[in-house]
């Protein structure tokens, strides 16, 4: 078996996978008949029929050439790792982990962070131009968001305002 | 006279201190967000969403509309200087504006871009306001057959008219539809799909797919690639005005381009990117005057044409989602998620119960482009410093004021965790060469699509056949296979993937 096209090979599979995967839940809904639709008919129908696509292009992948093979080419693991992790730390520190008991750090806390570890996911990283950044960062969204929009939000840690 | 009683009813309501400026906002975000490669109007407009809660409806939507169009201006100035799309439908300008720029025409490519876009602006905005009354009209006919019959037909028509495999983008458009699944059931209140998270029954917000799959999605494409496939530079720019040789060339390539785009905006599933596209194809088959430079060595014909079509297809685009409720494009989506959060249904009855929205909006258009022209033609120079801002800078804050879109709109942090996924999925989307934008697209029509489905087939006591022995529904249905079929004839296939690859 050769694989012609990768990119497509793996889509199909995705997809099918997918498919499956919402096809078999809906099967825990009621599914009705076509007049009388229960909550799985419809995603029953379009899990089914992604599976199938997905099978036509897996199919595809292996049968039609094309010129370079459609690679899929490395992956960045970097940007995916920081941006996420950094979207994470952002997330606990403003809102707090209840489950751990961990309090609410607040916006200000956040933006330090996120900006700090999102910007390891670039080529170069200068310690003191990203607190720069993230000062920047603070004030104009302290400005807009809290100020100017008047948006709920935990500014500050959580300890301190009581 | 209908058309200017009510177009004047328009202009004063967009004639207020506060709507102008929120119009001047919003076109000034638009461009700016237009400029700066890497953020499109999806990704802006999901952000500013929730600070448009605090807004009347008719700014909020007067802010967001501004924001549409001033991105397709804001486009083409990188696209000219940079040779950087800096917004999907400007893909088309990049290939003679970029040659145009080398040459030191920077000037007149910009110049040609911002006053086609203004004429074709003000073309749009006029067949805007003459045409949605007879189509909302036409919208009472429609029943629930029609409805489904022409959600298919629009997503058929984004994916046709869409660059890249077919198969994958209708697989993208039912992953969409099932993902706008999610949540209570509003027949039966089963919770579907929600592993019993609370967060879940409510759906996910649409806003949360926006920004992960495109922002986030983005953003870690553009740093797995290498910095000189991403670096930007800034060439002098010098002599504004186009000459008079250009603009005999110029004049009749922007009305065929404007004539293209309006139609196109029309269409569901038409769109400001395909309009570019169909225009520029439309210039090359147009023979040269003598002594004109060929196409893609910086004719500027190749940057008026597809600038009138995209922006003359940005404004006419309202028509679907004004008139029938039915977003044609991932952009038009947002906006109805943006109606809704003001309690307005888009459709037809927003004329008659909004008429103040209505038509405040559509005159707001027409100041909009008048705002544009002004800001961009003498604002050059600064949009060009903006340019210069390291990406290093750039993304951290996109990714900042992403997370803080999401997690104002429920003040809830699952929101945050929820981004971060769908951050991870679009990056997979882009490695597998999958478009994302029907995704957004199925995600807004899943639930509408279940329901008129549901409607219909109650109505018929289950029987199919309703959807093609009910005339419109066929007809409708009919154009979208006919759509399909042309897509598929091996001529037009060839053709359309070798206008995708040209640049």
């Amino acid at each position: 078996m050769n694989i012609k096209s990768q990119k497509d090979f793996f889509s199909g599979l995705m997809f099918m996978a997918v498919g499956l995967a919402f096809a078999w839940g809906a099967t825990s809904y009621k599914i009705g008949d076509a007049a009388r639709m229960g909550p799985g008919y419809f995603p029953l129908l379009l899990g089914v029929l992604m599976a199938i696509l997905g099978g036509v292009i897996t199919f595809k992948s292996l049968v039609v050439e094309t010129e370079d093979g459609d690679k899929i080419g490395s992956w960045a693991w970097k940007p995916v790792v920081f941006i996420i992790a950094g979207n994470l730390a952002f997330g606990i520190l403003l809102g707090g982990l209840p489950s751990i008991k961990l309090p609410a750090m607040g916006l200000i806390a956040g933006i330090y962070a996120l900006t700090l570890i999102a910007a390891n996911a670039g080529d170069e990283f200068d310690l003191k131009e990203v607190l720069v950044l993230a000062t920047v960062l603070s004030v104009i969204c302290y400005f807009t968001f809290i100020k100017l929009l008047n948006l709920q939000f935990p500014v500050w840690p959580a300890f301190i305002t009581g | 006279m209908d058309l200017i009683a009510n177009l004047s009813l328009g202009f004063g309501v967009a004639f207020t201190p506060i709507n102008l400026m929120y119009g001047f906002i919003g076109c000034m975000l638009g461009t700016l967000i237009g400029v700066l490669p890497g953020i499109g109007p999806l990704a802006t407009i999901a952000m500013l969403l929730p600070a448009t809660y605090a807004l009347p409806p008719v700014s909020a939507l007067i802010m967001l509309a501004g924001i549409y169009y001033g991105a397709q201006y804001g486009g083409s100035t990188t696209a000219i200087l940079v040779n950087l799309p800096g917004e999907s439908s400007s893909v088309v300008t990049v290939i003679d504006g970029y040659q145009m720029a080398r040459k030191g025409r920077a000037g007149p490519a910009l110049a040609a871009a911002g006053l086609g876009s203004f004429f074709a602006g003000c073309v749009g905005t006029l067949v805007l306001a003459a045409f949605a009354v007879p189509l909302t009209e036409v919208a009472f006919k429609f029943g629930p057959a029609e409805y489904f019959s022409l959600m298919v037909l629009g997503l058929i028509g984004a994916v046709v008219l869409a660059s890249g495999s077919l198969l994958k983008a209708v697989g993208m458009i039912l992953l969409g539809l099932l993902m706008g699944l999610v949540g209570t059931d509003v027949n039966s209140g089963v919770a579907r799909y929600s592993f019993d998270i609370p967060e879940l029954t409510d759906g996910i917000g649409f806003i949360v797919i926006g920004m992960g799959v495109f922002g986030y999605g983005e953003i870690i494409s553009n740093l797995g690639k290498h910095e000189s496939e991403r670096e930007v530079f800034t060439a002098k720019v010098e002599g504004l005005f186009p000459t008079k040789a250009d603009f005999l060339n110029i004049i009749p390539a922007v009305l065929r381009g404007t004539a293209l785009g309006s139609m196109l905006g029309i269409l569901p599933g038409g769109g400001a990117v395909m309009a570019a596209f169909a225009a520029y194809t439309l210039e090359k088959k147009t023979p040269l005057r003598p002594g004109e430079i060929p196409f893609g060595k910086g004719n500027i014909r190749g940057v008026a044409a597809p600038e009138s079509a995209n922006n003359a297809a940005a404004q006419t685009s309202f028509i679907p989602l004004l008139t029938l409720g039915i977003p044609p494009n991932a952009v038009m989506a947002l906006m109805v998620g943006a109606m809704t959060i003001h309690n307005i249904q888009p459709g037809p009855q927003v004329m008659t119960s909004n008429p103040e929205l209505f038509w405040g909006l559509i005159a707001s258009m027409w100041i909009g482009n008048a705002m544009l022209i002004v800001l961009n033609l003498p604002l050059i120079g600064i949009w060009i410093k903006l340019l210069t801002v390291p990406y290093r800078w750039l993304y951290p804050a996109i990714v900042l004021f992403c997370a803080i879109g999401v997690y104002s709109t429920n003040n809830n942090t699952f929101d945050i965790w929820l981004v971060g996924l769908f951050g991870a999925i679009g990056y997979l989307f882009v490695k597998l060469g999958t478009e994302p934008a029907p995704l957004l697209l199925g995600f807004i029509l899943g639930p509408m699509m279940e329901e008129n489905l549901r409607r219909a087939l109650l109505l018929s006591r289950g029987d199919w056949s309703v959807f093609v022995t009910r005339g419109l529904s066929a007809s409708l249905l009919a154009v979208a296979v006919f759509l399909l079929v042309i897509v598929m004839l091996p001529a037009v296939k060839k053709s359309r993937e070798e206008a995708f690859v040209e640049d």
